[in-house]
C-alpha cells in the first residue's frame, strides 16, 4: 500500500444522503476494525438559550436528555449502553449540541436507537436533573480554583463583549445554574431540538446502506417545525491596546496565561492562511517558535503553543503558557516578541515548506482509527466543504504563500493589541 | 493477536514485529527496561528528566531538527516514562518510517547532554510538576502512593521530587543515561503496513552494531507486608473534597490481577487498555455514591505492574455532602462484594465489556505496538495476547476469592482531599 489519494476518503467512498427532514446522514466503511462510531450534532446550541439569565441553559438541556425519556428510565438507558460497552456522549457547545458514540459493529442499532430516544423524546424527569444541578454545581466550584479555567474565562469575558456568545461558558455559572427551571429544559428542547441541520456521521465496520437505513428508521419521521434560523453574531469591538487582566487563586505553584484576539471563523478566505502560520508561530515541531523561545531556549515553562479556534464565528487565535509565577511578565514579552515577529515579517522558506509537509504528510495518520476519519467527515458535514476536500486539501495548502501567511498573521494578530490574563497564586 | 514474530539480534535487542495493512502507517517503539521504580533517593525523577533530554538531540540529529523532521515527514513521535519503563515512539506514514527507525538508533547511544541544556530542561521540568501541584488531586495521590509505600521505588511519583528536581547534575542524568540505554535492556516493536523479512533486515542494519553493555542491577526493594490500615490527610485551597482509597494489589503477571479487574468492572466500571474506557453509570459504585447524591463521580482501576502495585478508588464529593458520609457508603459497598457473590449477570456484562473496550483500544497501530512493548517488558507479549482469555477465565468465585484476600481494611491506604475554601473572587485589570 502506499499514500496516495485513493485511500483518503473523497466522493468515491463516503455515503452522503439527506433525508426528507433535512438530517445530513454521512457514512464511510471501514471494516478494519471491529468497532463503530457515530458523530454528530443539533442546531441547538448555547447561541440561543437567554445568556443574561440562563448561562448553562442547553449544557443542562443536553445533559439532561441521557437521565430518562419517555420510553426509558435512566437504568434503562445506561444499561443499554454499558451492557454491551457500548458509550454515547452528549454535550452542548456554543453552535450546537454535539453526540459521539462507539459500539462493536454490530450493536449499531442500539446505538441509533438510543440516539432518536433521547433526542426526540426526552422526559427532563425532576429528582433527575436536580441531581445533574448538584454535579455542575460541584464542578463549577471546582473550576473556581483551576487556573486554567480561570485564565480562560477571564480571556474570554474581556475579548468579546457580554452581548456576544463567546463571552459565556457554555457550563453557565454559580448564579445561572440555580435559577434554571425544569420546564426551561423542555421548552428549550421542544423549540430547538429538530431535524434541520442535523449532521450524523457513521464510521466502522457496518454497510453504508445499512447505516443509512437505520438512521432512516429512527430519524427520519422526526418533524420540529418551531425550529428557528441562526441568529447573526453581534460584532467583536477591535481591541485597540493590551489589556492584561490577574486573577489571583490561592495555593497554586503555576500561574497559567491566556494571551490573544478574535481569529478567522473556519469559512473565512485566510483561515487556512492562518492556521499554517498558527503552526509555526505555536505548534510545529515542539510547539513552533513559541515553544522554542520559551520552552527550549529560555526554559520558562512546560507548555506554550498557540491555537486558532475556527469555528462557524470569530473563535479565538490565542497563546496559552504554564509559568512559574516569578516568570510570568517575561513569559509575555517573549510571547508578544513572536508576535511581533510573524506580523512583521514573512516566515523563511523553509519554515513554509515544513509545515506544508506537516499539513499535507499527516492525513493518513488523522485517518487511521474509526474517531480520526469520523472527524474528518464531521468536519465536512459542518462546514459544508466538498466531500473530496482531504483530496483537494493538499493543493490548497501548497499554493499557499509566505506573504499569504503574512497577511493573515497582520489581518488579525498584534503585539501591541490583545487581551492577556493571568491566573495563579498572589 | 496473531502474526507477531519476536526475535532477537545478536546484542540482545529484542524485536516484535506485526503486519497490519489496514492503513498505511507503521508504530515504530522502543522500550527500555528502567523506571521510576528503581529510582534512588535523591535521584527520584532522573529516568522521566533523562526522557526530555532524549530530545535534545544528537550530533547527527540536533536539538529542533528532530522534532522538525518527524513533523515534516507528517509523522508523530512522543514517549512516556512510566513506574516500570521509559518507552519512545514514533507513528509515521509507512513509507517514512526509515526515519524513526535512523533516530531511535542513533539516540540510544549518542544524546548529548549538553549542560546548558540540562539546566534549561531543569525549570521545564520544575514547570511541569508546579501544573501538577495546581490541581489538589496530584497532592492526594502523591501522599496517598508514599504512605502505601515505604520501602520501594513505587513510593514516588514518576516526575520525582521538588528537592531532587533542584540538585540532581548532569552526571546523574548522563550515568543513568549510560547504565541503561543499551540494545540488551531495550524492547523495540514495529506495528504496520510492512514486510516483516524486510523490516528485520533494516532493524539489524541499523541497531545490529550497536555493542551490547553490562546488563543494569536494577535498584529494586520489595514493599515489607503492611500490617494495618494507614490514613492520610492533605489539606489544600478550594472548595471540593476528594476520597482516594488504595489497596495494595498483586502484579499484572498474577491471575489475582485479572481478579480484580473483572471485579473493578463490576464495582466501577470497565477500564480499556490506555483509553477506550465507557461510562459507569451502572455500576455499583455509582449506584451507591452517585444516584445517591453523595459524590458526583466515582472511578477505579489497576495499572499493570512489575511489582505489587495498587488498586486505586476515587470519589468526588457533591458539594453539601462529607468525606465521612462518602466513605462510609464506599466501605458498605466493599463489605458487600467481599461477603456476597457478583451475579451471572454482572460478570457476564463485564465480559462483553472487556471484550468491546479491548477492541476499541486496539484499533490504532501505535496503541498495539505500545501493548506488545510493555507486556514483552513485565512477562511477555503473550500477556497481551492473553488479556481477553484470562480475563474471560475469571469466575465468580475468583471474584469473590479476591475481594477477600485483598479488600481488607488492613491492606489500604485512605486518603482524604480537605479542601480549606480560600477567596474565589473576581479578577482585576492590571495597569500595563
Amino acid at each position: 500500500m502506499s499514500v496516495n489519494g485513493s485511500s483518503l476518503p473523497g466522493s468515491h467512498n463516503i455515503t452522503r444522503v439527506v433525508l426528507d427532514n433535512g438530517i445530513t446522514v454521512l457514512a464511510y466503511e471501514n471494516y478494519a476494525a471491529q468497532s463503530v462510531v457515530i458523530a454528530g450534532s443539533i442546531r441547538a446550541g448555547a447561541l440561543y438559550e437567554p445568556r443574561a439569565t440562563h448561562s448553562g441553559l442547553a449544557s443542562i438541556t443536553a445533559g439532561s436528555l441521557m437521565r430518562g425519556t419517555q420510553n426509558r428510565d435512566f437504568d434503562a438507558i445506561h444499561s443499554s449502553l454499558e451492557d454491551i460497552g457500548a458509550d454515547l456522549d452528549i454535550g452542548a457547545g456554543i453552535h450546537g449540541t454535539s453526540f459521539n458514540g462507539k459500539a462493536l459493529a454490530e450493536d449499531l442499532p442500539v446505538l441509533i436507537d438510543l440516539l432518536g430516544d433521547i433526542l426526540r423524546y426526552p422526559a427532563f424527569p425532576t429528582a433527575q436533573v436536580e441531581r445533574l444541578r448538584g454535579e455542575i454545581l460541584t464542578g463549577l466550584q471546582y473550576r473556581q480554583h483551576d487556573t486554567r479555567y480561570r485564565a480562560n474565562r477571564a480571556f474570554r469575558e474581556n475579548l468579546y463583549p457580554d452581548n456576544h456568545p463567546y463571552h459565556y461558558s457554555t457550563r453557565g455559572t454559580l448564579q445561572s445554574i440555580p435559577e434554571i427551571q425544569v420546564s426551561d429544559l423542555g421548552a428549550f428542547h421542544q423549540q430547538y431540538f429538530g431535524p434541520q441541520g442535523m449532521i450524523l456521521v457513521v464510521v466502522g465496520a457496518v454497510s453504508a446502506a445499512e447505516a443509512v437505513n437505520i438512521a432512516r428508521v429512527r430519524l427520519g419521521d422526526w418533524q420540529n417545525p418551531e425550529q428557528p434560523p441562526q441568529p447573526p453574531l453581534p460584532p467583536v469591538p477591535n481591541v485597540e491596546e493590551i489589556r492584561r487582566f490577574s486573577i489571583s487563586v490561592p495555593g497554586k505553584s503555576q500561574s497559567d496565561i491566556v494571551l490573544g484576539v478574535a481569529g478567522p471563523p473556519r469559512n473565512a478566505e485566510d483561515y487556512r492562511a492562518a492556521t499554517l502560520a498558527n503552526s509555526i508561530l505555536g505548534q510545529f515541531g515542539m510547539m513552533g517558535r513559541i515553544g522554542d523561545e520559551v520552552r527550549e531556549k529560555r526554559g520558562l515553562a512546560y507548555y506554550a503553543y498557540s491555537s486558532v479556534e475556527g469555528g462557524h464565528g470569530p473563535g479565538s487565535w490565542s497563546v496559552s503558557a504554564g509559568v512559574n509565577p516569578a516568570n510570568v511578565n517575561q513569559a509575555i514579552d517573549s510571547i508578544a516578541g513572536e508576535i511581533r515577529r510573524i506580523t512583521s515579517e514573512p516566515v523563511t522558506e523553509e519554515e513554509l515548506s515544513d509545515n506544508k509537509s506537516y499539513f499535507t504528510g499527516h492525513l493518513p495518520l488523522q485517518l487511521e482509527s474509526n474517531e480520526g476519519i469520523a472527524s474528518s467527515l464531521m468536519n465536512i458535514a459542518t462546514y459544508n466543504l466538498e466531500l473530496d476536500h482531504l483530496l483537494t486539501l493538499r493543493d490548497k495548502i501548497n499554493a499557499l504563500t509566505r506573504e499569504d501567511l503574512l497577511a493573515a498573521a497582520q489581518h488579525y494578530l498584534n503585539p501591541d493589541a490583545f487581551v492577556v490574563s493571568v491566573a495563579g497564586p498572589e | 493477536m496473531a502474526g507477531v514474530t519476536r526475535h532477537q539480534l545478536s546484542n540482545g535487542l529484542t524485536v516484535l514485529l506485526k503486519e497490519q495493512h489496514s492503513a498505511p502507517v507503521i508504530s515504530w517503539w522502543v522500550l527500555y527496561r528502567i523506571g521510576s521504580r528503581n529510582e534512588r533517593t535523591g535521584q527520584t525523577g532522573v529516568s522521566h528528566w533523562v526522557e526530555h533530554m532524549m530530545f535534545k538531540g544528537t550530533e547527527q540529529f540536533p536539538a529542533g531538527e528532530l522534532d522538525k523532521a518527524i513533523s515534516r515527514e507528517g509523522g508523530t513521535w512522543n514517549a512516556q516514562t512510566s513506574m516500570d519503563y521509559t518507552a519512545y515512539y514514533e507513528t509515521m506514514p509507512a513509507d517514512r518510517i526509515d526515519l524513526g527507525l535512523r533516530l531511535e538508533a542513533d539516540r540510544m547511544v549518542n544524546t548529548r547532554f549538553l549542560p546548558d541544556e540540562v539546566d534549561s530542561e531543569r525549570t521545564v521540568i520544575i514547570s511541569e510538576r508546579e501544573g501538577s501541584e495546581n490541581s489538589p488531586v496530584f497532592w492526594l495521590g502523591e501522599e496517598v502512593r508514599s504512605s502505601a509505600f515505604r520501602v520501594h521505588g513505587y513510593h514516588h511519583e514518576i516526575i520525582g521530587d521538588m528537592s531532587d528536581l533542584h540538585t540532581m547534575t548532569r552526571e546523574d542524568l548522563y550515568g543513568h543515561y549510560r547504565k541503561h540505554y543499551m540494545p540488551n535492556n531495550a524492547i523495540t516493536v514495529a506495528v504496520g503496513d510492512f514486510d516483516t523479512d524486510s523490516m528485520l533486515k533494516r532493524i539489524e542494519n541499523l541497531y545490529g552494531a550497536i555493542p551490547a553493555g553490562e546488563q543494569p542491577k536494577l535498584f529494586a526493594r520489595p514493599e515489607p507486608d503492611q500490617f494495618g490500615e494507614r490514613r492520610v490527610q492533605v489539606e489544600r485551597p478550594g472548595s471540593t473534597a476528594f476520597l482516594e482509597m488504595a489497596y495494595r494489589a498483586p502484579a499484572a503477571t498474577e491471575d489475582d490481577w485479572f481478579k480484580l479487574t473483572m471485579l473493578n468492572s463490576v464495582l466501577t466500571g470497565p477500564s480499556g487498555l490506555g483509553g477506550g474506557s465507557i461510562d459507569n453509570k451502572t455500576s455499583r459504585l455509582y449506584k451507591a455514591m452517585v444516584e445517591t447524591e453523595l459524590a458526583v463521580d466515582v472511578d477505579g482501576g489497576l495499572l499493570p505492574s512489575i511489582d505489587p502495585y495498587l488498586y486505586d478508588l476515587v470519589a468526588t464529593v457533591r458539594d453539601g455532602r462529607t468525606l465521612e458520609e462518602v466513605e462510609a457508603v464506599l466501605n458498605t459497598q466493599i463489605e458487600r462484594i467481599v461477603n456476597e457473590n457478583i451475579t451471572q449477570t454482572e460478570l457476564d456484562k463485564a465480559r462483553k465489556q472487556a471484550r468491546a473496550l479491548f477492541a476499541y483500544s486496539t484499533e490504532r497501530v501505535t496503541a498495539q505496538a505500545f501493548w506488545l512493548a510493555f507486556a514483552e517488558n513485565f512477562d511477555s507479549y503473550t500477556w497481551f495476547e492473553n488479556y481477553i482469555p484470562r480475563l474471560e477465565a475469571v469466575t465468580i468465585a475468583d471474584v469473590r476469592d479476591a475481594a477477600e484476600r485483598y479488600l481488607r481494611p488492613q491492606n489500604r491506604t485512605v486518603g482524604w482531599l480537605i479542601p480549606t475554601g480560600g477567596e474565589d473572587g473576581d479578577y482585576e485589570e492590571v495597569e500595563e
